[in-house]
């Protein structure tokens, strides 16, 4: 039992330090891919290490201006999403905290992480971070009730809220297209795209004052407080793939009562998905251009409609109303 | 052995077909008046003849009523048009080419109104009705000013949500009768429909009820969905206001009829009536005080027909065979007035070269005849005795007060409101001062004076064939 | 069955879905290419139900709304906009998220309303109704907040997509209805098409706002 126990605790600590050590390396790929496609050379894949690396060696310079929460702020945010992130079954279901993954909240611990950074932009009292906090805002208004119709949805599917339970019941189900899992996926991804600063919500290479929301908050930050936002929003892309891949495409997850042959085999089909992901995410930054920032709020309200969609078809399914 | 009903359907259109190639109008004129005539005489045929309960015709004492006064009117209304046309043509208002598209229309609407009415299949039903619009929307334009055309659009805009959601409707009751008629067909047949009504799912059919109420009910113009009836009526030629007035509301209306007697069938469904009493009176009053403000003659008769057809659904909606027998009475007297009336105002917009009243003011002056007969049939329409009008009105309101005194008031009330404004526009055209321009008249008398001697007839002396007739035929609604 | 019954479904969800890129679109020239993808996929949805209910005289209706709806209307649609050179601007009543909004609590309207009325019938007719209704309510509500005569069309027909969508949900309807349905759309598309000319013949614009200036009541 106790060694039982170990077994598990060390899987769980084996993946918390994974995803970690991985999300540089997907945003490596991103950023690779891009500019393959657009006939550049491209930074090498390893560049996000070498980028934290080296901003962990730097001075933090603090505006005089800041306060202990635009101090303490990076902490909490990368402790937030790191915990968010390690929630997420990735290669295996039957995890140890997996308990606690539920996706009420997962959406309420990234919910915190964003509020804090906000929080941050201000705290100095430049207009830049100002300007990012308050679109950020605008854009988690719709965002965040998107992503909760989503949940329910997929809630309602499987009857469970807890992520685990969500991919075991599409790992045990077979295949078949539903409209309302593919509305969802549809809004999830365009929540996901909104949450990370993707085109077309954002674009995370660029510095334009019209533009930029992400990049606006963060202005103040530098040396090991910007590295562990970056950290961060590494992190939270790949949350974000690896929700993604647990709940529409689980196979080769290891189930509950899986043994290390079943967990390593797990492992390699994530951490292939996910960069195959990245991937994706790569080609479709390249193929669109960024939206005005006027018309953000139609464009993440597109998710809100599908979510809103896929749950009425949800319950029209299981004839709720009937 | 062809049978009336086939005729009533087929003659129309073939004379449809065949007045597309007749270049020249008079001619063309003639033979609309010939083929409304063989239609007629199919109709009166269908009085006598056998009733028919075949896979997609039906034929009756009910819709016979209905087909009877479609194409009386339809005759009267080509006879009317034979010369009013001419006319349009002279002063420059519709180039001649447009008249021989008239005359093709005129004849395919009617025919499509006949389909409407001698369906059997509801599908069918809906395809006349839709196709009836259509064509109506088209005449409406037919002048091609600013405000034909706004009116068309208008019509047309919202006739085809109307007839959409009347066909969703029309899904819904298919759906209804499918599990205890099997697909296809027969769960289309409306005999067939309503014989197993009684197992049909009482929610469903309350859903398709409300459906066709909504869609049916906007083409009989009820009152928050009447927008485009004045403007159609205005703007199109007066031939067609006469026909839009006299027929395509009833056809719109024995629709909804038929629906009401197939939901009635299903006692667990929602109760027709009082629905149809309250978009009635609504219909009713509304229109009697928007009556004041008109200052287009078209545009005012429109707003009376708004208040009749309300006053027919109040006592369709009441039911019973007494108030089924005053409604369908007061359907085909309203039929005849109304159309009469939409004749004289031809005739007077023709002799003014106007339709605004400020400018129609003394025509017991200049046209002394036709201010006769326009003062007589706006007395028949306000419901005065001796004309046939003033008969149905009574009934409706005698039934209505000996089951429920109070509610009695409320269509009393409407229809003394909307007398009192038919009266001060009377005295305001007849009397006074003439204005303006005093032309010639060319087009023909005899519709109008045979509208208003049969409605004379039916207010004085009601045939007991007559009586027996309709009183069949309201007990077939229920 | 049960794999008949998900493809149809998924059929009928898109088209749902692109009611609402009807709506949220803002250039004429996408408003019609979101209705031409609308008919495409009821015309795929229509044949769908052809094929595995064996009804093959759906696929005639299926061919009438791929060809008709699906490629010639939008063509001469938009061959008239930018004859007329209206190709950009939507005029609308609301904005986009309100609109979509509305037809957000129109869905769910009609999901309500048919799933609990209809509960007695089988699982799938209902809900190919209630996405049908949606659809329809959708056309409706486009109509409403559009003021451009050439999306009036669009939500006209968008209606009756919803509607043809219907009847094949409903099992076993004959065909006569669908025939006359599309036939009946071919008139309604003639008369719209002369409409939108002879507007142009006397405006110079297909706004329905400069028609309603012209009210006969206040000349």
């Amino acid at each position: 039992m106790t060694g039982d126990l170990l077994v598990q605790f060390l899987a769980q600590g084996a993946q918390m330090t994974f995803v970690l050590l991985i999300a540089p390396l997907a945003v490596g790929v991103v950023r690779r891919v891009k500019a393959r496609l657009m006939r550049r050379q491209g930074p090498p894949l390893l560049q996000g290490y070498f980028d934290l690396a080296k901003l962990l060696r730097k001075e933090s310079v603090i505006a005089e201006s800041a306060s202990w929460l635009f101090r303490s702020a990076p902490y909490l945010i990368f402790a937030l999403t790191w915990v968010a992130a390690a929630l997420v079954p990735s290669f295996a279901s039957g995890l140890m905290f997996n308990w606690a993954a539920d996706v009420v909240a997962l959406v309420a611990l990234l919910g915190a992480a964003r509020a804090l950074l906000a929080l941050a932009g201000m705290d100095v009292g430049t207009s830049f971070g100002g300007i990012g906090s308050s679109r950020e805002m605008m854009i988690a208004t719709l965002a965040e009730p998107a992503m909760m119709l989503i949940v329910l949805t997929l809630a309602i599917a499987a009857g469970t809220t807890r992520l685990a339970g969500v991919a075991d019941f599409f790992l045990a189900e077979p295949f078949a297209v539903r409209v309302s899992l593919a509305l969802s996926l549809v809004a999830l991804v365009i929540v996901a795209l909104a949450e990370n600063a993707r085109i077309p919500v954002d674009n995370p290479v660029t510095h334009l004052e019209l533009t930029m929301v992400h990049e606006a908050m963060v202005l103040e930050y530098s040396g090991r407080h910007l590295a562990l936002i970056e950290a961060a929003s590494h992190l939270k892309l790949v949350l974000y793939i690896s929700l993604l891949i647990c709940l529409f495409a689980p196979f080769g997850m290891a189930p509950a009562s899986a043994g290390v042959t079943g967990w390593l085999i797990g492992l390699a089909a994530w951490t292939a998905k996910l960069l195959f992901g990245a991937a994706l995410l790569g080609l479709w930054e390249v193929s669109i251009a960024k939206m005005r920032v006027f018309r953000l709020p139609d464009f993440v309200g597109i998710a809100f409609v599908f979510g809103f969609l896929a749950i009425l078809l949800a319950f029209l399914t299981r004839g709720v109303f009937a | 052995m062809i049978h009336a009903y086939q005729l009533v359907v087929l003659a129309p259109y073939a004379a449809a077909l065949v007045l597309v190639a007749i270049p020249g109008y008079r001619v063309g004129a003639v033979l609309n008046v010939l083929a409304s005539a063989a239609t007629l005489a199919a109709g009166l045929w269908l009085m006598v003849s056998q009733g028919v309960v075949g896979e997609y015709a039906i034929v009756d004492e009910f819709n016979v009523v209905f087909i009877v006064i479609n194409t009386l009117v339809g005759f009267t209304t080509a006879l009317f048009s034979a010369s009013y046309i001419g006319h349009e043509i002279e002063t420059g208002r519709l180039p001649p080419g447009f008249v021989r598209f008239y005359h093709a229309m005129f004849q395919a609407m009617m025919g499509s109104m006949n389909v409407a009415l001698v369906a059997n299949n509801i599908g069918v039903m809906w395809v006349g009705l839709e196709l009836a619009t259509l064509i109506t929307v088209v005449m409406v334009g037919l002048y091609r000013t600013p405000q034909a055309i706004e009116a068309a659009w208008k019509y047309f805009i919202l006739a085809s949500v109307g007839i959409s959601l009347a066909f969703f409707g029309t899904i819904l009751i298919y759906l209804a009768g499918q599990p205890a008629l099997g697909e296809g067909v027969p769960a289309m047949t409306w005999s067939l429909l309503q014989a197993a009504a009684a197992q049909m799912d009482p929610a469903i059919l309350d859903l398709a009820f409300i459906f066709l109420l909504i869609g049916y009910g906007t083409k009989v113009g009820l009152a928050p969905l009447h927008a485009w009836l004045p403007d159609a009526h205005a703007e199109g030629p007066t031939p067609i206001s006469a026909v839009l007035s006299g027929l395509l509301l009833n056809v719109a209306l024995y629709a909804l009829l038929r629906f009401k007697m197939l939901v009635a069938g299903q006692p667990a469904a929602l109760d027709p009536g009082p629905v149809m009493i309250v978009m009635g009176l609504v219909s009713l009053i509304f229109a009697a005080f928007m009556l004041y403000q008109r200052r287009d003659i078209k545009r005012f008769f429109a707003y009376s027909s708004i208040e009749h057809m309300g006053l027919i659904v109040f006592a369709f909606g009441m039911g019973g065979p007494l108030a089924n027998f005053a409604g369908l009475l007061h359907m085909a007297m309203h039929s005849l007035t109304k159309s009469g009336i939409f004749f004289a105002v031809g005739h007077i917009a023709q002799a003014k070269g106007t339709q605004r009243f400020a400018d129609i003011k003394g025509l017991s002056v200049t046209h002394p005849r036709l201010a006769v007969a326009f003062a007589l049939a706006v007395i028949a329409i306000a419901g005065l005795p001796p004309f046939g009008v003033f008969t149905s009105e009574f009934l409706i309101l005698t039934t209505t007060f000996a089951r429920e005194p109070w509610l009695a008031l409320l269509p009393a009330f409407g229809l003394l409101i909307g007398f009192g404004a038919l009266l001060l526009r009377l005295q305001g055209t007849i009397f006074g001062e003439p204005v303006g321009p005093a032309h010639r008249v060319d087009a023909s008398s005899v519709p109008l004076v045979l509208h208003l001697l049969l409605v004379l007839a039916a207010g004085i002396f009601l045939p007991p064939a007559l009586v027996a007739w309709f009183q069949r035929a309201a007990e077939l609604l229920g | 069955m049960n794999q008949a019954y998900e493809i149809s479904h998924l059929l009928s969800g898109a088209m749902l879905v692109t009611s609402f890129a009807l709506l949220y679109q803002q250039r004429v020239a996408a408003v019609l290419n979101a209705f031409a993808a609308q008919s495409i996929v009821l015309a795929l949805a229509v044949a769908w139900a052809a094929w595995s209910s064996n009804r093959p005289d759906l696929f005639i209706t299926a061919l009438i709304a791929f060809t008709l709806k699906g490629i010639v209307i939008p063509v001469a649609l938009r061959r008239t906009v930018t004859r007329l050179g209206i190709h950009r601007e939507v005029e609308k009543v609301v904005g986009v998220g309100a609109a979509l909004l509305v037809g957000l609590a129109l869905t769910g309207l009609a999901q309500a309303l048919v799933v609990k009325v209809a509960s007695g019938t089988a699982s799938h007719a209902r809900e190919e109704l209630a996405l049908a209704l949606a659809i329809i309510l959708l056309g409706f509500l486009m109509m409403i907040v559009r003021r451009n005569a050439v999306t009036q069309i669009v939500g006209f027909m968008s209606m009756e997509n919803g509607l043809i969508l219907a009847a094949t949900g409903a099992r076993g309807m004959p065909l006569v209805v669908e025939v006359s349905v599309a036939f009946s759309v071919l008139i309604a598309l003639f008369v719209f098409a002369v409409f939108v000319f002879r507007i142009r013949e006397r405006f110079d614009t297909v706004d329905i706002e400069a028609l309603d200036r012209m009210r006969g009541d206040r000349r």
